[in-house]
């Protein structure tokens, strides 16, 4: 039994960051990595998908882009090469190959059992990813047998799709990119839109990022928002990274060709029946896009910035036609697949320790784990809004990694 | 929390939000006290008339009983050779789904801290009546879209205004009701 004082699970940002926070702290440790470095970004992702932020917003303690386009957005083989270069200039103690099988709580810590065997640790940090399991909803059992059903974690590109018509689950990020990528290769695409947040890739003059950065609002704390269930729970805003920084939204989408329905609320006999809420769906995402600008043109102006950047506009409201439809029969109208596109969720199968909650959701307060010594790290609004982004990695590794250390110091006292 | 409360003390649309607020808060943590239902009785006057009755309810893991029942009564109108005694039933559903939203206004609006001054709905809802007819199997018995209109006024911009009326629907049980399908069950003696 091979033992490490901290047990890193997962080699992506998450776990570099903490590894070069432990490292700074002297505190030894191991990074166990199911396949390779970036393994989620190398086998978990479509083939065209490029990240959502700018390059400019890739930084990781001690590490960050210094390419030639700070405005562009990485494709997944640059992803995976900028992170296979922060493991190499960390000196990462990276354990290749070697997938956590189960967890569990002894006496002085944890132990874990991996496909290359057992490892004990005093302290445990969880950063294998808040997208390994895509949640699809139970109505998908009823999808006829004839129907290739896929998830956004499997789908690579339209050409490798059974002939025929697509619909799409879900119109957050990956709903509306592979809504967009599919229909343009030519084939009728039905995209189900529910609760979504429409956004526009760039608003006077700037990244959207670079203005929710500049505003500090990535950096709003998890426990200083209001409804902090809520702001975990936000589908993934409506963005695409292109290197013409197109914005993509339903009005886009529908002037391309992609039928819009609701949101789908039943599959029985071979028919789908869609909710009649996606007027209102689309008035909510409207509405919220356009607090969102005029906090922006409020801060401009409160900044005293308002000559440094073109005038405030307003985008068209969503317009989804009069007549979207409530039912499609999925035989009649040839549609031979399905992605679900319903948003994602963590795999802690392998977790043998008390600590999810009902709904199956670790239970945490900012990363700090219920059960002594674990942390977690990469969820959705975990400790920052940017928690879940490459750029928040750095900073909740940094508070978490202080709190182990002062936990580790606590108990050989 | 705090600074809401003290915004909703100036606010008085005569919602209790803070008992609302108490009530997601217990019933998140039990998630079985949270399990309801409804009722309604229905008696057979004469011809389309009928009158429904509607009492307790069970919820909070008891039944609830109230101090009085309600009755709600419904006809057809006079075009369908009916006597139009009350509304129809089709109506109802109109009206429930106005009281719904309006309800959920009121609520949303004491909750963001928006004194409401009034709120008015009108409902339209198209029906092909060939559907209930029997006349063409192709026209669904019901309606083929419902149009709500909300004038409202209250101390607030118009995009709060309409950002009010958008969280309505979506926390609606009627609107998801009539929104999305729903099994029936129906059995006899």
């Amino acid at each position: 039994m091979r033992f490490a004082t901290t047990i890193i699970i997962g080699a992506g940002q998450s776990g570099l960051a903490m590894s070069r926070h432990l490292a700074d702290r002297s505190i030894d440790h191991m990074i166990l990595e199911r396949g390779e470095v970036a393994n989620s970004w190398r086998t978990e992702r479509w083939d065209s998908l490029r990240l959502l932020t700018p390059n400019w917003q890739s930084r990781l303690p001690g590490y960050a882009y210094h390419g030639d386009e700070p405005d562009g957005f990485m494709t997944m083989p640059e992803v995976i090469r900028f992170l296979q270069r922060y493991a190499k200039v960390s000196d990462a103690p990276v354990l290749t190959g070697t997938r956590v099988t189960r967890v569990r709580q002894v006496e002085t810590g944890y132990e874990v059992s991996t496909s290359q065997g057992p490892w004990r640790c005093r302290t445990l940090v969880i950063a294998s990813g808040a997208c390994s399991v895509a949640a699809v909803p139970a109505l998908s059992a009823n999808l006829p047998r004839e129907v290739t059903s896929l998830t956004p974690l499997q789908y690579r590109n339209p050409s490798l799709l059974p002939e025929g018509s697509v619909m799409i689950v879900g119109a957050s990020a990956s709903g509306i990119q592979l809504a967009r990528e599919i229909q343009a290769s030519g084939r009728r695409v039905v995209l189900s839109v529910g609760e979504h947040v429409r956004m526009p890739r760039t608003y006077r003059g700037r990244d959207i990022q670079w203005w929710m950065d500049a505003m500090g609002a990535m950096d709003a704390r998890y426990d200083a928002v209001e409804d902090i269930e809520r702001a975990r729970r936000l589908p993934s805003l409506q963005l695409i990274g292109t290197p013409e920084r197109v914005t993509v939204d339903l009005n886009s989408l529908r002037k391309a060709g992609v039928e819009l329905v609701g949101r789908l609320v039943g599959l029985r006999d071979g028919k789908a029946q869609f909710s009649g809420s996606l007027a209102n769906h689309c008035a909510l995402a409207d509405l919220k896009m356009n607090r969102l600008l005029a906090s922006i043109d409020a801060w401009v102006s409160a900044n005293g910035f308002v000559g440094r950047f073109p005038a405030p506009i307003r985008y068209e409201p969503t317009d989804v036609g009069p007549n979207t439809s409530l039912g499609l029969d999925l035989h009649d109208s040839k549609i031979s697949t399905v992605i679900w596109a319903t948003g994602y969720r963590p795999d802690y199968s392998w977790l043998d320790v008390p600590v999810l909650d009902r709904k199956g959701r670790i239970r945490h307060d900012g990363g700090v784990v219920a059960a002594p010594g674990m942390y977690v790290l990469g969820l959705p609004f975990m400790r920052r809004r940017k928690s879940s982004f490459i750029d928040g990695a750095g900073d909740d590794a940094a508070d978490l990694a202080q709190h182990l250390q002062l936990g580790l110091a606590r108990a050989a006292a | 929390m705090t600074t809401t409360t003290t915004i909703n003390a100036k606010t008085n649309n005569g919602v209790n939000v803070a008992a609302l607020l108490g009530a997601r808060e217990a019933l998140e943590k039990a998630p079985e006290a949270a399990q309801f239902k409804w009722r309604a009785s229905c008696e057979w006057l004469n011809g389309t008339h009928s009158r429904s009755t509607i009492g307790n309810f069970f919820g909070l893991g008891a039944e609830q009983s109230r101090n009085k029942n309600f009755t709600v009564e419904a006809d057809h109108p006079q075009v369908f050779a009916s006597e139009d005694n009350a509304p129809t039933p089709v109506e109802l559903v109109l009206s429930g789904l106005a009281s719904c939203l309006t309800a959920g206004v009121a609520a949303v609006a004491q909750r963001r801290g928006i004194q409401l001054h009034s709120v008015k709905a009108t409902l339209e809802a198209d029906m092909d009546i060939q559907g209930i007819l029997g006349i063409d199997n192709d026209v669904r018995n019901g309606f083929g879209a419902i149009r709500v209109h909300f004038k409202i006024r209250a101390d607030a911009s118009e995009d709060d205004i309409k950002a009010l009326v958008a969280q309505s629907q979506k926390r609606s049980a009627v609107f998801d009701i009539i929104t999305n399908p729903t099994s029936v069950f129906v059995t006899v003696n």
